[in-house]
């Protein structure tokens, strides 16, 4: 299991067309490793997360997604993802195919991607519409022991899925401490998974059942301190809220977006080069 | 006693806040939900047990978050789970007492809107989405909803019935097989609105000081009935206004604390 640097790894791992899932559930989620995309100018991606966030926000703004397959797309707590938005709404700067689920449809999901099965359940009650758009994809089956309704949820088996994590040992294992979403589903539901850490440490301190993804499910692992920002890593730095109501005004039009994007991430060397920009590092 | 001044924000708040009882189970939605959660844990609700989706179960934040997940909720809670595991284990497997839910559009009978405004191919407005909203609307126990109350917002049809209240009224939710009992109350800036007990149809129950039927009938987009004994609504307590307010201040401070990441030298 290879440690590469950030730039390599996206340049080896990532390409264009393929289905990636960067994860995280507002905790660790991993815009450095989104900005190297931006940097490297993938297209035709088919992004999968449950929450879009501002990571999505800003790789749908870029031209880099052509399908989403998500649950959840707003700024948490904020209101709109607006680069979402005008790409929904009015295909700027191309049109977005929609995959969507709801949050328990897309944790089953990933776990059925993770367990080779080629579905997940929930209950089905028949009570909302979105089982009546095509585009979402959930179907009917019958318990054949009780007969109960159930709603299959095709798997989801990313490509690849990135991550972001706090620490990676010397043996190349993983650990994620805090909110840990669905970062093990979709690790294990991809065919690679890529790694961004905080720190490398020889070992890890970590209880034997705490979440620790072995090395031999990781396929690179990159160094980027501070990698998961504006989300944060619990134990290192906080989610930085006031740059998530700022990016309100920021996303809300095309001009001022790309202007920033331009400046803040296509204008940078990398992710400390970002954070130091920003007044966020020294 | 001079009258208090308060927002219609902090009434609903507060009204919100008083219909959770103590020791209750309670699935928590940011914003509004979680003011009110937290202000019924500070108050007559010290026992409530606050999920919030992100995994973090028992959580006693002291600042609200802003996010579904931020630090706060997970270093002050019992544990946390995978959120698969929130949504299989305590949501579907009927744990949970109270969910919180608001919408962009609401129905006569409780249905939600979160997913799109027009149709859903070539939405006017392309809304967030499901998210968790309609497992909580089917699974909760019961379903407090919260939100602001006009014509464009307390519809007489949805644009898509993103979660469920009593569906077409009149026993269609018990058909349908939802384990859970469905909307209790609708908290919104006039009042609070019940569901009839067999029709199901949303009705004015209650009224907060100064607020008329004719006022919240001109914000609602059906001919809103009204309850028998429409109830007045108290105004927040002095005790209770002091405590939002605080659990604001708190929290806004906390919000605009810068963010400070300490880079290695060799970066």
């Amino acid at each position: 299991m290879p440690v590469l640097p950030l730039r390599e790894a996206i340049a080896s791992h990532v390409h264009d067309g393929q289905s990636i899932a960067l994860e995280g559930f507002t905790h660790l989620i991993p815009f450095a490793a989104a900005h190297e995309i931006v940097r490297q100018g993938r297209r035709g991606l088919h992004l999968i997360r449950m929450t879009p966030d501002l990571i999505y926000d800003q790789l749908i703004g870029m031209g880099c997604a052509e399908r989403l397959t998500f649950s959840w797309g707003g700024n948490p707590g904020v209101g709109s993802l607006h680069r979402l938005r005008d790409a929904v709404e009015r295909q700027w700067p191309h049109p977005l195919a929609l995959s969507e689920f709801t949050h328990a449809e897309m944790a089953v999901a990933y776990q059925a991607g993770a367990s080779g099965l080629p579905c997940g359940l929930v209950g089905q009650h028949d009570t909302t519409d979105l089982s009546r758009v095509a585009a979402v994809g959930v179907k009917t089956i019958h318990c054949p022991f009780s007969g109960v309704a159930l709603a299959a949820v095709p798997a989801i088996r990313p490509d690849l899925t990135v991550l972001h994590a706090q620490q990676i040992d010397a043996a190349g294992n993983v650990l994620i401490r805090g909110i840990v979403g669905a970062a093990k589903e979709a690790a294990l539901a991809a065919r690679r998974v890529l790694v961004t850490v905080e720190e490398q440490v020889d070992e890890l301190s970590a209880d034997t059942n705490a979440l620790v993804l072995p090395s031999f499910v990781i396929t690179a692992a990159s160094i980027v301190p501070g990698g998961a920002h504006p989300s944060y890593a619990q134990g290192y730095y906080a989610r930085d809220n006031a740059f998530y109501l700022a990016w309100d005004e920021i996303s809300r039009d095309r001009a001022t977006f790309t202007a920033w994007m331009e400046r803040h991430v296509l204008g940078v060397r990398d992710h400390a080069a970002l954070l130091r920009l920003l007044g966020v590092a020294a | 006693m001079s009258a208090q001044v308060y927002s219609r924000d902090e009434i609903m708040t507060v009204t919100a806040a008083r219909q959770l009882r103590n020791g209750a189970l309670c699935f928590v939605g940011i914003g509004l939900p979680s003011a009110a959660c937290n202000l019924a844990r500070l108050t007559h609700a010290p026992d409530l047990v606050l999920i919030y989706e992100s995994g973090t179960v028992g959580t006693r934040p002291v600042v609200l978050p802003l996010s579904i997940g931020d630090g706060e909720l997970a270093e002050t809670a019992t544990c946390v789970v995978p959120l698969p595991e929130i949504f299989a284990h305590y949501l579907q497997g009927g744990r949970v007492d109270v969910g919180f839910l608001g919408a962009a559009q609401i129905d006569r009978f409780g249905n939600l809107n979160t997913t799109v405004i027009g149709d859903y191919a070539h939405p006017r407005v392309r809304l967030p989405g499901a998210g968790g909203a309609p497992e909580i609307a089917t699974y909760a126990r019961e379903v407090l909803i919260v939100m602001k109350q006009s014509p464009r917002s307390f519809v007489a049809r949805l644009d898509f019935r993103t979660s469920c209240g009593y569906l077409e009224g009149s026993g269609a939710r018990e058909r349908s097989g939802c384990p859970g009992a469905g909307p209790r109350a609708v908290i919104t800036d006039f009042g609070v609105l019940r569901p009839h007990p067999r029709t199901r149809e949303l009705e004015l129950a209650a009224l907060y000081p100064g607020v008329s039927v004719d006022a919240a009938r001109a914000a609602t987009g059906w001919p809103l009935a009204v309850a028998d004994g429409l109830e007045q609504l108290p105004a927040p307590a002095p005790a209770e206004l002091a405590v939002l307010r605080d659990l604001h201040a708190r929290t806004e401070s906390a919000h605009a604390t810068p963010v400070h990441i300490k880079l290695p030298a060799a970066t």
